[in-house]
């Protein structure tokens, strides 16, 4: 553990901010509440919220877990972890049924969530609306009104051209019946998990200094129409190493010659079933 | 056979072995001191600690040096460094009217009380390589000493204007300017924010800001009403004495640019105001930076916001080289499971129009 710096890296002071706009986020779910987001040591979109959030709510007892791509050990969860590791010298896990806090990118984790969970989410642009209103000013506005015929304009008209909805990840939700929020770049697979989840969903964006939650067992609604009700990808296939047909599948490509395989983008839950195999 | 994408503490491990190797360079050539760097490429030194928001030429020669001279990244590092430091106070406003000048000059006057000082600059230079340098040293021109010192009384040209009515008042600043790296920026943001917005913005795009108001999209008519550089003190009250105190001095780099303004029915024609300022001698970002905190001016003038360089969320939301830099280079952050999520799409979609095709 690297003592050169306060436990998590961010000062008392600056952690204390966090965890009013942490708690402000809780009170309203789904809104983005603005932050005094500082300069990380880790570049800007590659999870400074995310890391802010953690650094706000860990303490010395917590078990953390980090994923990107649903995986511990991509690149950058590596150095996520590693971040946490040298300034707070708490214990990491990959498993996720030992996390107490699970920082994410693109991905919620396939074995189902408990209380006491937090589940912390890096988030590169929070405001569902800004593809159709890139002005904040507006976009506040919109959200104070609970003016969201615009992006059901969007997707109605994704039906019109393609048959479908062809939003396949960051899907737009409704949060307790009030907010439209972003569920961060997570596949629409995962936007289920989400709803009346037991954990506490913190989702926190750096360069656009907003953090925003979801408290326990609380509705998350992915949009829809009646006539075209949401649904998640499927897939043909079965994971080839551990054989899931529940979970979310990545697909390698194994040759130039067009062959390629499917395999759980978890890693954690994909080893833990083909352990389960072997015994 | 498919192979994870496992190792990827080692391969981090390896990348930092590999920038540090590429770094030192060859290793039959001298290291580079921070000395060096700091004295000889000053301007490189100057633009990181501008940008960077912190006036320490040691610091911003180091970040330089760890990345290779490639600025936007030194600038990141010295940012990233800052965060960490205590705030023990906020110094008095610098008095610019007191500079040391070591370069003042007028676009707009021919001659002024305290006169043009052209000091260091390469304006004039052709901008021929030197292959002296290259050979290193060369012979220096000895620098000839003015048999006069320079004047003491300096005074800044929109004051002179100002005595006579002909410019806007600077107006009365907020008792305690806000500090956007403290608070999220909120729109519609004041002068004071918009100002600490530019002087830490990305020079390459306050530059091209800069120069699309110059080529018609949002015209400001500016003149170069006075540009001055040199030293000036910086004061502050500690709590426990009560009165101002000097605790250093710094370069400064200051801009005023003279904009012309109709009137209106309440106010008589007279001129306006755009300000710019740099640590150091990055005069062409403090240029710049007058060029927009006058085209960001639009609204409050009563002027219609119809081009990028006066629309203040489209201006301060990406001025930012590290916040920038971060987030288009993220895009080579793994997608895998978004693409994945794209490409069921496409395929479902081809799939359907191949079908309805039949």
């Amino acid at each position: 553990m690297n003592t050169g710096y306060n436990f998590a890296y961010l000062d008392e002071q600056t952690k204390r901010m966090l965890r009013r706009a942490i708690l402000k986020a809780v009170a309203i779910p789904g809104y983005q509440v603005p932050f005094g987001s500082r300069e990380m040591p880790l570049p800007y979109g590659w999870g400074t919220g995310g890391i802010q959030v953690t650094a706000a709510v860990i303490g010395a007892d917590d078990t953390l877990k980090v994923i990107d791509q649903g995986a511990d050990d991509t690149t950058n969860a590596v150095s996520i972890r590693r971040f946490f590791a040298r300034t707070t010298g708490v214990a990491t896990t990959e498993k996720t049924v030992d996390a107490t806090i699970i920082q994410t990118r693109h991905r919620i984790p396939e074995t189902p969530l408990s209380d006491g969970q937090i589940m912390v989410y890096q988030v590169p642009i929070p405001e569902p609306l800004r593809w159709l209103e890139p002005r904040e000013t507006e976009t506040r506005k919109m959200h104070a009104l609970a003016d969201y015929g615009a992006m059901h304009v969007k997707l109605y008209e994704d039906i019109a051209r393609y048959g479908h909805i062809a939003t396949t990840y960051d899907y737009p939700v409704l949060v307790n019946d009030r907010y439209l929020m972003r569920p961060s770049p997570i596949p629409k697979f995962d936007n289920p998990k989400m709803d009346h989840s037991p954990a506490l969903q913190l989702f926190g964006a750096g360069r656009e200094k907003r953090i925003y939650a979801v408290p326990p067992y609380t509705s998350v609604k992915s949009l829809d129409f009646e006539d075209h009700p949401f649904e998640v990808q499927r897939w043909d296939q079965a994971c080839a190493l551990c054989g899931s047909t529940e979970s979310f599948l990545d697909e390698v490509v194994t040759d130039d010659q067009g062959g390629r395989m499917y395999v759980c983008s978890d890693s954690d839950y994909c080893g833990e079933r083909q352990k389960d195999q072997m015994q | 056979m498919y192979v994870a994408v496992k190792g990827g503490e080692k391969a981090i491990d390896n990348a930092h072995a590999l920038m540090a190797d590429g770094r030192r360079g060859d290793e039959n050539v001298a290291e580079l001191s921070l000395e060096q760097i700091s004295g000889q490429l000053s301007l490189a030194v100057e633009r990181v600690m501008t940008e960077g928001s912190v006036y320490d030429r040691d610091l911003a020669a180091l970040a330089l040096k760890q990345a290779q001279g490639d600025a936007v990244e030194a600038i990141f590092l010295l940012r990233a460094y800052r965060t960490t430091l205590p705030r023990f106070g906020s110094s008095l406003p610098v008095e610019t009217g007191a500079m040391a000048i070591r370069r003042r000059i007028s676009a707009a006057f021919k001659d002024l009380p305290g006169g043009q000082i052209l000091g260091p600059t390469y304006d004039y230079t052709h901008r021929l390589l030197d292959f002296a340098l290259a050979a290193q040293g060369g012979d220096r021109p000895p620098v000839a000493e003015n048999a006069e010192p320079v004047e003491d009384s300096m005074p800044r040209v929109t004051d002179v204007l100002g005595h006579q009515g002909l410019i806007e008042t600077s107006g009365e600043g907020a008792e305690m300017p806000g500090d956007l790296t403290r608070q999220p920026l909120n729109y519609p943001a004041g002068r004071d924010l918009r100002l600490q917005n530019l002087a830490r913005a990305d020079e390459g795009f306050v530059l091209a800001l800069a120069y699309s108001s110059q080529r018609g999209y949002g015209n400001t008519h500016p003149f170069a009403g006075e540009i001055r550089m040199g030293e000036v003190a910086v004061e502050l009250v500690p709590e426990e004495l009560g009165f101002a105190i000097e605790i250093g001095e710094i370069t400064l780099t200051e801009c005023q640019m003279v904009n012309q303004f109709k009137g209106s029915k309440t106010v008589p024609p007279q001129f306006t105001r755009g300000y710019g300022i740099s640590f150091g001698q990055c005069e062409r970002k403090a240029m710049a930076m007058a060029l927009v905190d006058r085209t960001l001016r639009a609204e409050d003038l009563g002027e219609l916001v119809t081009n990028p360089a006066q629309d203040q969320e489209f201006v301060l939301s990406h001025s930012d080289n590290v916040e920038a830099s971060g987030f288009v280079q993220h895009l080579k952050l793994p997608h895998y499971v978004d693409f994945q999520s794209e490409l069921e799409m496409i395929r479902r979609l081809r799939r359907e129009n191949a079908e309805a095709a039949q």
